[in-house]
């Protein structure tokens, strides 16, 4: 086991040589370039093939026809590139093929600038590309997470037959910590006796993502949403800090969800009891690590790097049973430790609890 | 009693769905007997696009992947790079090849990509209702050029693989027709070159093919050859416009 400092992108390209991705096929785009840039480096000697696509949307149905063979296969993008592989993303999930998708995302909307920001909530969770279908996504907060998420990526991909999608913020991307390489876990995964590779011995395969013929339609969807809801039981993750006796809770994810613990910890020496509840599945929603507090706590608190767009997830997660407030920034800035802290005093009017 | 002509394993046996007089049907044939005469059936992947091939995936014997449109190229590239050894092929219209696929069809071909593409050219968008397409004659009535198309307005037709031969790693590109017994004998032999190509590892081929497509076209099958004939072959250049020494002797 050894700790390397390494950056945040770097640390997501080494999980993908470590967790067997043979090709990825991407696009450089400013804050992700790091993994396409590490990998070109460092995939090949481990036997990969790194291809840089003419665009996003090659890039994307690169890993289609890559997935299609059943090789382990990623992609990288941020915000504009992501929303140009929304095409791809959509054929992904409705052939079901096992793809690992990172999307570190840079403000927007429109090419928006360079710093951080979570404003790709609504579009990576809720769809983004047409029709009905779902990506597990997972939100890292730290190196090490990106790290370790990513290498698990490829076997919930492979474990669901479903893209995965590693939803991270610039300044993950872009910033160095130590971090643990581990080897593969080892996992028991579905054999892939689906994949296209030539019908030699066997009846020829089709992987598509269409039928023309409604009935069959509708079956699909029912499997897609089957598989969805299977997923939404048995994947939902989240982390709670200092939950038990909260009056109230911060809910933030990534780099929002690192910072609410120093203002976690804060708040307490001010005498105010808060938690932190931080998602680390995005879709599915952790709605189970809400569950407990509907009755118990007096308010919650939102940090986003967006204008306010898990708030309405956690909202249902509550069931509106407790006022629930957006403390955000926006275009690439980030809330301070103090500022969020002042907006939870003002919203619930605890100035005075502070002041004793 | 000697077997003169029988199907071809290439083809699964399920009965076409074209229009009466697409020649599509020719078409999927030649690929069909050349995967058999090479005895590459279990070895090679089809991609098929959206349109009226779309439909491909389910008559040739090989296994088949379905792409979005125009992205065939990109996704037969993700095969062949995780599978080297395996032939793999796109089958698109001239819609999905070069309007919304032009840039994969420019860069498949620059990075000498090891596969083969087939290019059916009938001039329009056939599934969706005979449409203008980036191959419609200049003057031709479409439905989206129903004064004839305006090449002050939209443009003059793309020889797609005039485009694609100035390209280094474009390493075989014809340009054929299957409105005779002669010319489909011509396309067949070129088709078997493209996939030789592809078997010996030279780099990209591409072969496109003059197709018909009476029903949008507004003419019987007959009419339709000869408009054919009459108004496509001269307007594009035609034979095989690149060849390189190792599949010449073949």
């Amino acid at each position: 086991m050894k700790k390397i400092l390494i950056k945040g992108n770097e640390a997501i390209a080494e999980a993908a040589i470590q967790a067997g991705c043979k090709l990825f096929f991407g696009y450089p785009i400013t804050p992700s370039t790091e993994v396409v840039e590490y990998l070109s480096k460092h995939l090949p000697k481990a036997g990969g093939t790194v291809l840089q696509g003419e665009d996003e949307v090659a890039s994307i149905n690169m890993c289609y026809g890559a997935a299609s063979t059943g090789t382990r296969v990623m992609t990288a993008t941020s915000s504009p590139g992501f929303s140009l592989k929304q095409e791809g993303m959509s054929y992904l999930a409705a052939a079901e093929l096992p793809v690992v998708v990172v999307n570190v995302n840079r403000a927007g909307p429109g090419l928006g600038g360079l710093g951080p920001a979570q404003s790709d909530y609504f579009q990576c969770t809720k769809g983004g590309g047409h029709g009905d279908y779902r990506l597990i996504v997972l939100a890292p907060s730290k190196s090490q997470e990106l790290y370790d998420f990513t290498m698990e990526a490829f076997d919930l991909a492979d474990k669901y037959r479903n893209p995965v999608l590693i939803m991270a913020d610039g300044f993950l991307g872009q910033m160095m910590e130590p971090v643990e390489i581990k080897e593969r876990p080892q996992v028991e995964l579905p054999p892939k006796d689906w994949v296209v590779d030539g019908c030699r011995g066997r009846e020829k395969r089709k992987i598509v993502s269409y039928s023309l013929t409604n009935e069959i339609g509708e079956a699909n969807c029912l499997r897609w949403q089957a598989k969805y809801e299977k997923i939404k039981e048995t994947e939902q993750r989240w982390e709670e800090f200092y939950t038990e006796d909260a009056e109230y809770l911060i809910v933030g994810y990534g780099t929002c969800g690192r910072i609410g613990k120093s203002v976690v910890l804060n708040a307490r020496k001010a005498g105010i009891k808060l938690g932190l509840i931080r998602p680390i599945t995005l879709w599915p929603f952790p709605e189970k690590g809400f569950a407990p507090y509907k009755d118990k706590i007096k308010g919650i608190v939102t940090v986003e790097l967006n204008a306010g767009q898990m708030i309405e997830d956690v909202k249902l997660a509550i069931e509106c049973r407790v006022p629930v407030y957006l403390c955000n920034r926006q275009g690439g800035m980030m809330p301070s430790e103090n500022e969020i802290l002042e907006f939870i005093g003002k919203v619930f009017d605890l100035s005075l609890v502070r002041e004793a | 009693m000697e077997v003169v002509f029988k199907r071809t394993t290439g083809l699964t046996g399920i009965p076409f769905h074209y229009c009466p007089g697409c020649t599509h049907g020719i078409i999927h044939r030649i690929i069909g007997e050349v995967m058999e005469e090479l005895g590459i059936i279990e070895d090679t992947i089809g991609v098929a696009p959206v349109g009226c091939a779309g439909f491909s995936l389910d008559f040739f014997s090989c296994d088949f992947v379905g792409a979005a449109h125009g992205r065939a190229q990109a996704v037969a590239t993700g095969i062949k790079r995780s599978l080297p050894d395996k032939m793999v092929f796109t089958y698109q219209g001239d819609g999905d090849i070069a309007a919304i696929g032009t840039a994969h069809a420019i860069h498949v071909a620059a990075r000498g990509e090891k596969i083969t593409s087939i290019m059916v050219n009938n001039a329009v968008f056939g599934m969706t209702g005979g449409q203008m397409a980036p191959t419609t004659l200049p003057g031709q009535v479409t439905t989206t050029s129903p004064y004839g198309r305006d090449c002050a307005l939209s443009g003059s037709p793309i020889d797609l693989p005039k485009t694609v031969a100035t390209l280094e790693g474009a390493v075989y590109v014809a340009a054929v027709s299957v409105d005779s017994p002669k010319n489909i004998f011509a396309a067949k032999k070129a088709i078997k070159r493209a996939f030789q190509v592809q078997q010996l590892g030279l780099g990209f081929s591409l072969v496109s093919i003059l197709s018909t497509c009476p029903t949008n076209w507004g003419l019987s099958p007959v009419d339709s050859l000869k408009w054919l004939q009459e108004k496509m072959l001269p307007l594009y250049q035609m034979g095989e416009l690149k060849v390189p020494e190792e599949v010449k002797g073949l």
